[in-house]
């Protein structure tokens, strides 16, 4: 089942804190229930992802990982 | 009542006709919430320390912590504007920033600094791993909501005013403040 994405933030090639920064900037734009995609080759972005969702309460949704590529769906609360 | 010495007393020091009729009844157990303050003392002035400051700040506001930075001693020299070349009112205060060069893209490290070199390949490095600045994320910070609080006895000390120092800062404090705020449950981070 594809899931339906209202935004996706590329956050390739940016280093620890800019996608958590730059993901925490797009929500804003995102309503509520609807789902934010972040692709990411932070290696560190795998734990921090949950501990962001954990901290404000939008739910990760997905996360895979392909060719070094982390993508994460989050579904804003 | 006054209780004189010769009155009999139970052993937690109740007169013996003060004993309550019930117990009062358990507290109930209330789930303490977690911290959602994050309080971060900005004390050195250092690049390196800088960075993880901003660092910290910036990420702990995209997690939805309200986050306040605590700025003092050689950590305001960070928040004097870039264009800032000599601040201060008397000769001393002068020499002190003319030593120091203030503003957040004119930091040195505690270690390595070798006349520049140092700092100079550290932003190297940033730029080649796309590590933001101290300044970028400084920016992102205070878009974010992250308050940024100066202490008035170091800006007294050093001689700095509030147009010295960048836009956005909230009202200069003391140290009762900071203090206050840890004892009401902020999260305490000395850097």
């Amino acid at each position: 089942m594809a899931l339906e994405i209202a935004k996706t933030v590329d956050a390739k090639g940016l280093s620890c804190p800019m996608p958590i920064v730059k993901t925490a900037q797009a929500i804003k734009d995102v309503p509520s229930g609807a789902l934010l995609e972040v692709l990411s080759t932070d290696a560190g972005s795998t734990r921090d992802f949950a501990a962001w969702a954990k901290s404000t309460g939008n739910e990760l949704v997905e996360q895979t990982v392909d060719g070094g590529v982390y993508r994460f769906v989050l579904r804003k609360k | 009542m006054t209780q004189t010495i010769d009155h009999p007393v139970d052993i937690a020091g109740r007169g013996v006709d003060q004993v309550p009729e019930a117990l009062p009844a358990p507290e109930p157990v209330v789930e303490q919430p977690v911290a959602r303050d994050v309080l971060i003392i900005c004390y050195s002035g250092e690049l390196e320390k800088t960075w993880a400051t901003m660092i910290l700040a910036s990420t702990s506001a995209a997690m939805g912590v309200k986050t306040r930075v605590f700025v003092t001693f050689w950590g305001l020299q960070l928040f004097v504007k870039d264009s800032r070349r000599i601040t201060g009112q008397n000769w001393m205060q002068k020499m002190m920033s003319f030593m120091q060069r203030p503003g957040i893209s004119h930091r040195k490290l505690s270690k390595m600094n070798f006349l520049g070199m140092g700092p100079w390949m550290m932003f190297k490095l940033a730029k080649q791993h796309n590590v933001a600045s101290p300044k970028d994320l400084l920016e992102a910070a205070q878009l974010m909501g992250v308050e940024f609080i100066p202490c008035q006895m170091t800006m007294d000390m050093f001689g700095l005013t509030r147009e010295d120092l960048i836009d956005g800062m909230s009202e200069p404090v003391g140290a009762a403040t900071v203090i206050g705020l840890m004892t009401e449950g902020s999260a305490p981070l000395f850097i």
